[in-house]
C-alpha cells in the first residue's frame, strides 16, 4: 500500500471501509494542509475497499505475489 | 496506546514483488487533486463511472455531459471527451450529440439540484423519447455546492439552511423519488438506485453503472442510475456520520436497488 | 444547381439551410415558426440528417447544442417567448464557441433589441441577419450558415410573420449538396484515453495541474472573440437614392421593404427622399449608415415597435444629423405579428409629415 498523505482531507471514510481495520487515523500528526491521514497495521489483504471508497484518491493498492509473513509483534496491539 | 504501534511504511511501492491492484485513480481521472470537500461521494461515484467505462473499453467513444455541481469540477479531469451544459440541460444536450452519434457512448453527470430539480422535466422526457443515453444522478438531498438548501429530493424531516426545522409536507412539500418515476417510462431501459455510503455499495454502484452502460451499448434505450451520495457539509455533520446519516435519511426513502433491468 | 420554384418563404428557408449543410434541426412549434420545423422533418431525413420536435425550447436549444458539438451543423429556432426561453442556452453556446443558426421568426419588430444585444445573461453579441423578403433570406441562410462555421459563433436570421408565410419565387440550391467537412474541434469521444480528451465548455479550459477551470481567462478570451466578429464580419446593408436626399428613412427586414418601395414611389412624385435597410443587425452597419446620411437634413426611423434600431441609428450618426422616430407599434388581435400599419401609404404620410 502507498498512502499519498498530502492528498489526504482526513475524512476518516477508509477507517470503516476497512474489512481487516488495519487503518488507523494520526492523531498529532497531520500533513502540510493541516489534515489528519491515515497509517497503516500490519494484517492488510489488499482488498482495495479504502481506495473505492476514498473521495480523494489517497490510495494505491498492491497485492505481494506471495504473502508477506510479518512478525507477531508486528500486529499491533489489535 | 497509538505509540506502541507498529505501522508499516507506506510512502513508497512495495520492496517484495508485487502486482498493483488499485492506483491512485482509474486511467480515466488525469487529475486526482480536486477541491470537493472532505468526505464528498461524489468523487467516489465518478471514480466507479470511469473504472466502468475503461472496463468496458468505452474510453475512445465516450462524450460525457456535465451538469452543473461540485462535480462540475471533474469535467477537466476526466481523460474521457467532455460537453459542459448548463443547470439542469445535460439530457437534451446528450440527445443531440446521441442523435448525431448514434455509435458512440453518451452520459450524463448531474446531481439532484440539477436533473431533479432545474431539468427534471429533461431527464423525463429523454426517458419517454427512450433516448439511448445514460443519465448517472448524485444525489444527497440538498443543494452542496450553494451550501446545504433544500432540494426536491430532500427527505421529510431532513434539516437544511432552507427547511431548518426539518422538511415540512405542508411548507416544502414531499421530496421527488426520480428514479421511481423515470422507471414508470416506456422508454427507459435500465433504472437502479445505489449508494457510495460504503464499500460494498459502492462495489454495486459499479455494478449498476455497469449494467446502464451496457444496455445503452445494446441500444436498449434510455438508462438511469441513481447515486446517493454523502454530502457532510451540507448535512452539517461529521465526515465520518455521512455514511450513516445517508443510510437513516436518504436510504429509507430513496430505496436502494435495480427499480427496472431486462 | 438550383431550382426556381414557388415556395413559401419557411419551405425556402428550410431548403435553404439543408443545401447549406446543415444536418441538425429542432424545435418546438410556435406561430409563426411552426412551418418552418414542419418543412426541415420532411427534408432532413432525405439527406439522412435528423430534426427533433422538441417537447420544450429550452431542450431545443440543449438539442442543438449538443448536435453542435459533434461539428454537424445544428440550427433551431423559435419566435418572441420562445426566444426568451432558449436565451440562457444561447449565452453559454456563444461563450463555448460553438456554431449554431438561430431562425427567430419573431412575433412583429419588438425583439430587435432581444436579437441584438444579446437576449441572454453575460457580455456577449452574436452576428444578426435581418432578410427582407424569401430570395434574400435564401441568400443569408447559407450566409448564415457559412458565418457561424467560420466565427464558431450562434448566428440569428431574423424574420417575421410575412417572411415566414409569403410564397415567392426563388431560386433555392439542390438538398443534395455536400455538408462542410466536420472541423478537427469537434467531439466523436475518439480522444478519450489520449491523456488529453477533448473539452467543449463555456467555462473555458482546465487550469494546468488543478481542477476546475479559469472563468476570468476564459471571458476575457470570450470578449476578444466578439471584438474580433464586431471588426472582421462585413457589414451588410441595402442603401437607396441616398446622395441628394433631404430625408433618409432607416427600417430593416419585412417592413424595410415596405419603406423602400414607399420611398421609390415618393421620389417618382419628385420628393428626395433616400432609405438605409441595415442586413446585418450586428454588426450594425455604422459606417455606411454614416455616409448615407451625410448629406441628409434629418433621418427618419421606421420600426414597428417603441424604437429600438432608432438608437443603433443614433450611434450611427453620432448627432451628425438629426434622428427622428416615425413607427409605432402595430398588432392584430393575433399577436403573431401581423402589423395592419404595414402598408405604402401609411407609411409613405409618415415620411413626407418627417420631411416637412
Amino acid at each position: 500500500m502507498v498512502i499519498d498523505v498530502e492528498a489526504c482531507k482526513g475524512c476518516d471514510l477508509c477507517i470503516d471501509a476497512c474489512p481487516p481495520r488495519v487503518l488507523e487515523m494520526t492523531v498529532h500528526e497531520v500533513n502540510t494542509r493541516g489534515y489528519r491521514y491515515p497509517r497503516l497495521l500490519a494484517g492488510c489483504t489488499g482488498c482495495q475497499a479504502c481506495a473505492q471508497i476514498c473521495p480523494d484518491f489517497v490510495f494505491q493498492v498492491y497485492k505481494y505475489d506471495t504473502p508477506l509473513e510479518l512478525p507477531l509483534e508486528d500486529q499491533g496491539q489489535q | 496506546m497509538s505509540d506502541e504501534r507498529i505501522y508499516l511504511s507506506t510512502d513508497s511501492p512495495p520492496q517484495e514483488p508485487a502486482a498493483l491492484v488499485d492506483d491512485f485513480t482509474p486511467s480515466l481521472i488525469t487529475q486526482a487533486n480536486h477541491h470537493l470537500c472532505p468526505g464528498c461521494g461524489e468523487p467516489i461515484a465518478i471514480r466507479a463511472a470511469m473504472e466502468a467505462i475503461e472496463e468496458l473499453e468505452l474510453a475512445h467513444s465516450t462524450i460525457t455531459v456535465f451538469g452543473i455541481g461540485c462535480y462540475t469540477a471533474f469535467a477537466h479531469n476526466l481523460d474521457v471527451e467532455v460537453v459542459q451544459a448548463l443547470h439542469g440541460r445535460a439530457p437534451s444536450v446528450a440527445t443531440g450529440i446521441k442523435r448525431m452519434l448514434p455509435d458512440g457512448f453518451v452520459m450524463t453527470v448531474q446531481g439532484d439540484g440539477d436533473m431533479v430539480n432545474e431539468g427534471l422535466q429533461e431527464v423525463l422526457h429523454a426517458a419517454a423519447r427512450g433516448e439511448n443515453i445514460t443519465c448517472l444522478l448524485l444525489n444527497n438531498g440538498v443543494f452542496g455546492e450553494t451550501g446545504g438548501q433544500m432540494t426536491t429530493t430532500t427527505t421529510l424531516g431532513q434539516r437544511t439552511k432552507t427547511s431548518i426545522e426539518g422538511r415540512d409536507p405542508h411548507q416544502h412539500g414531499h421530496p421527488i423519488l426520480l428514479s421511481d418515476l423515470a422507471a414508470t417510462m416506456d422508454g427507459a431501459a435500465y433504472v437502479a438506485r445505489c449508494a457510495v455510503n460504503n464499500a460494498g455499495n459502492v462495489a454495486r454502484t459499479k455494478r449498476y453503472i455497469t449494467r446502464a452502460y451496457e444496455s445503452q451499448m445494446a441500444g436498449a434505450g434510455f438508462s438511469l442510475v441513481e447515486i446517493l451520495t454523502m454530502c457532510p457539509t451540507g448535512w452539517f455533520v461529521d465526515t465520518l456520520e455521512g455514511p450513516e446519516y445517508l443510510q437513516d435519511t436518504l436510504a429509507p426513502v430513496h430505496n436502494i436497488g435495480e427499480l427496472k433491468a431486462p | 444547381m438550383s431550382d426556381r420554384a414557388l415556395l413559401e418563404g419557411s419551405e425556402a428557408i428550410a431548403r435553404a439551410a439543408v443545401a447549406a449543410g446543415c444536418r441538425f434541426f429542432t424545435g418546438y412549434p410556435m406561430t409563426p415558426f411552426t412551418e418552418l420545423l414542419e418543412h426541415m422533418a420532411a427534408l432532413l431525413p432525405e439527406v439522412d440528417g435528423v430534426c427533433m420536435n422538441a417537447e420544450s425550447e429550452l431542450e431545443a436549444v440543449g438539442m442543438a447544442w449538443g448536435a453542435a458539438t459533434t461539428g454537424h451543423l445544428a440550427a433551431t429556432g423559435s419566435t418572441g417567448q420562445g426566444l426568451s426561453l432558449m436565451q440562457e442556452s444561447l449565452s453559454e453556446i456563444t461563450n463555448a464557441r460553438l456554431p449554431l443558426v438561430v431562425f427567430n421568426m419573431a412575433r412583429g419588430q419588438g425583439d430587435y433589441f432581444q436579437a441584438t444585444r444579446g437576449g441572454g445573461h453575460g457580455d456577449y453579441r452574436h452576428i444578426v441577419l435581418a432578410p427582407m423578403d424569401v430570395p434574400e433570406a435564401v441568400e443569408l441562410t447559407g450566409l448564415a450558415f457559412e458565418l457561424a462555421n467560420q466565427w464558431r459563433t450562434p448566428v440569428m436570421v431574423l424574420g417575421d410573420y410575412y417572411l415566414a408565410h409569403t410564397y415567392q419565387a426563388v431560386s433555392v440550391p439542390s438538398i443534395k449538396g455536400a455538408a462542410p467537412e466536420v472541423p478537427d474541434w469537434a467531439l466523436n469521444g475518439s480522444s478519450g484515453g489520449s491523456g488529453s480528451a477533448k473539452i467543449i465548455s463555456p467555462l473555458g479550459g482546465g487550469v494546468e495541474g488543478e481542477e476546475g477551470f479559469d472563468l476570468g481567462a476564459h471571458y476575457a478570451a470570450c470578449a476578444a472573440h466578439i471584438q474580433e466578429m464586431s471588426a472582421g464580419v462585413d457589414p451588410l446593408i441595402d442603401i437607396g437614392f441616398c446622395d441628394d436626399a433631404d430625408l433618409v428613412v432607416a427600417a430593416y427586414g419585412s417592413v424595410g421593404k415596405f419603406v423602400r418601395y414607399a420611398c421609390l414611389r415618393l421620389r417618382d412624385a419628385g420628393h428626395r427622399v433616400g432609405y438605409v435597410r441595415p442586413i446585418t443587425l450586428w454588426p450594425f452597419p455604422s459606417e455606411a449608415v454614416h455616409e448615407a446620411v451625410a448629406g441628409a437634413a434629418k433621418v427618419a426611423v421606421y420600426e414597428q415597435n417603441m424604437g429600438q434600431m432608432v438608437d443603433d441609428v443614433r450611434l450611427a450618426t453620432l448627432g451628425a444629423v438629426p434622428v427622428e422616430f416615425i413607427g409605432s407599434p402595430s398588432w392584430d388581435h393575433s399577436g403573431f405579428g401581423i402589423g395592419p400599419d404595414i402598408n405604402v401609404p401609411d407609411i409613405s404620410e409618415r415620411i413626407l409629415e418627417a420631411l416637412s
